[in-house]
């Protein structure tokens, strides 16, 4: 029996020192790119498009209502998603862009939602004017709409889809976000349903992406997490999507925001 | 040199845009062996220094952009130059420092895999180097 | 066309700091694409050049750098200048701050 007491004392002692080894460094690592980071030329290049008349209507967004008021884009992101009266929906960022490009500027849900994803040659609109909003709430605490009726529906349905399993491989948000001390590869999977472990998560979403430099923002992880689990692609900015955004963004609720984040 | 290979000189000189004309050595930066980088900026022989500081993780969630901090204590260096040793083009860059400007330089570079990382500092005309590894890995789902 | 700049210097106890950022792709021989990469960058202060950088395909797509300065000070012209392989150039110019 000694064998096995030595065996279970080695492995206990070796995975996690070095475990926590290795996350201090990569924690180093995320501190120093995201010091001096690219995203600020997104952010940059989001405010110009903010401010560029487009569309039949040949406006700007810069009367865009955001939350705060026609064209108020500070601390506007920390308060999103959240209700809105002129759509009677609740809405997150890229939904409520989506909302000002067709009610402000004129253009066809079609045409605005042709390209939402870009590449790092030619980063989408969405994901410059997502930068340069987020990068707006800077300092300002994480506080979606939890009092109108339709935000706590939103939320409930946020939290009843992150633990449904569906899809062609059963498995739910929480099959990889579910449980503490998790990670594939090297990457640490956070229990996005704790609050502990989603604030710093959606602290600092949307993101730049160093492995691809790309712009990335929530529809897109939540869409490209829909595709890890092989579930259907969601519709861009659909009730399911902005639902589970609510969840996450509640859940984080009083973080004070620090995007737009530079990831690996 | 002859007459005539001055006028060919002289001729390339004057046919090439001025812009193209800032110096960039393409034979360091084409060496495939971190030798040969060091030996095309003269700094086979560069001496060991604990003044030459790195500042760099020593993990870096993706190859892409591993940052780097270097800041030379040496009195009097002029110039620092990066080396990443299992690059397929080792020599990442070579910085020139004049006037009031520090020896200091931060930078984000791409290691292909896990590597040492070679600084090269020069100092009163004399060559110093410091190494750091950096551990390259994969992160993620692919997604 | 080249992609924007941003560029902050400030000074504070008696060194001036320079961050710069670039947008350019840095594509590398592996890619497989055409070769298309920052070889040179330049930077001045008050119209004279006190960094002279050579680099290569290495440096990281959307290149950001950081340089310091001895002494500067409040309302001093930085200016950061690049040139590719393509001949391609592009510069920025700030006040320290």
């Amino acid at each position: 029996m000694r064998w096995l007491q030595l065996a279970i004392a080695g492995a206990l002692i070796c995975t996690p020192v070095f475990a926590q080894d290795a996350k201090k460094e990569i924690q180093k690592y995320q501190q120093m790119i995201a010091d001096g980071s690219p995203v600020e030329l997104f952010e940059l290049e989001g405010e110009a498009l903010w401010k560029k008349p487009q569309g039949p209507n040949n406006v700007s967004l810069e009367k865009c209502d955001l939350g705060h008021g026609a064209g108020v884009v500070k601390g506007a992101y920390a308060r999103l998603p959240r209700y809105f009266k002129d759509a009677d929906r609740v809405m997150d960022l890229e939904a409520r862009l989506l909302h000002c490009m067709t009610t402000l500027q004129g253009r066809s849900r079609e045409e605005a939602t042709k390209r939402v994803f870009g590449n790092e040659n030619q980063p989408s609109e969405m994901e410059y004017l997502s930068a340069y909003v987020a990068s707006q709430s800077r300092g300002v605490k994480l506080a979606a709409g939890t009092s109108h009726p339709k935000e706590k529906e939103a939320y409930e349905l946020g939290k009843a889809l992150f633990f449904h399993r569906a899809g062609g491989w059963d498995m739910s948000c929480a099959s990889c976000h579910g449980e503490e001390n998790k990670r594939i590869r090297m990457q640490e999977l956070p229990v996005m349903s704790k609050p502990q472990f989603a604030r710093p998560i959606m602290a600092t979403w949307p993101a730049y992406r160093v492995s691809n430099s790309q712009f990335k923002t929530m529809q897109w992880r939540i869409n490209d997490c829909f595709r890890q689990m092989r579930y259907p692609e969601p519709k861009f900015a659909s009730d399911a999507t902005i639902a589970l955004n609510t969840f996450l963004t509640v859940t984080a609720a009083g973080e004070p925001y620090r995007g737009p984040g530079t990831k690996r | 040199m002859t007459r005539r290979s001055l006028l060919a000189v002289l001729g390339l000189l004057l046919a090439k845009p001025l812009t193209v004309l800032a110096a960039w050595n393409e034979q360091a930066f084409g060496a495939k062996t971190a030798a040969d980088a060091l030996k095309s900026i003269g700094a086979t022989a560069a001496a060991p220094s604990k003044d030459i500081l790195i500042e760099a993780p020593q993990i870096a969630e993706n190859g892409a952009v591993v940052p780097i901090e270097i800041s030379s204590n040496i009195p009097g260096t002029t110039s620092i130059a990066v080396v990443i040793e299992k690059n397929p083009f080792p020599l990442a860059g070579k910085f020139d420092f004049k006037e009031n400007a520090l020896p200091f330089v931060k930078l984000n570079v791409k290691m292909g895999e896990t590597s040492d990382v070679r600084v090269v500092a020069v100092a009163g005309g004399k060559q110093f180097v410091a190494t750091r590894e950096i551990k390259v890995t994969i992160g993620g789902c692919g997604g | 066309m080249a992609g924007p700049m941003k560029m902050r210097a400030t000074t504070t106890g008696g060194t001036t700091e320079v961050r710069v950022l670039m947008t350019h792709p840095m594509t590398t021989a592996q890619s497989g694409q055409a070769l298309h990469f920052i070889q040179n960058i330049t930077v001045k202060q008050n119209g004279k050049a006190v960094v002279e950088a050579e680099i290569s395909q290495a440096v990281s797509r959307n290149p950001v750098f950081s340089f310091r300065l001895k002494g500067g000070a409040k309302g001093d012209k930085i200016e950061v200048s690049w040139l590719d392989n393509k001949g391609e150039t592009n510069k920025i110019e700030t006040a320290v701050a």
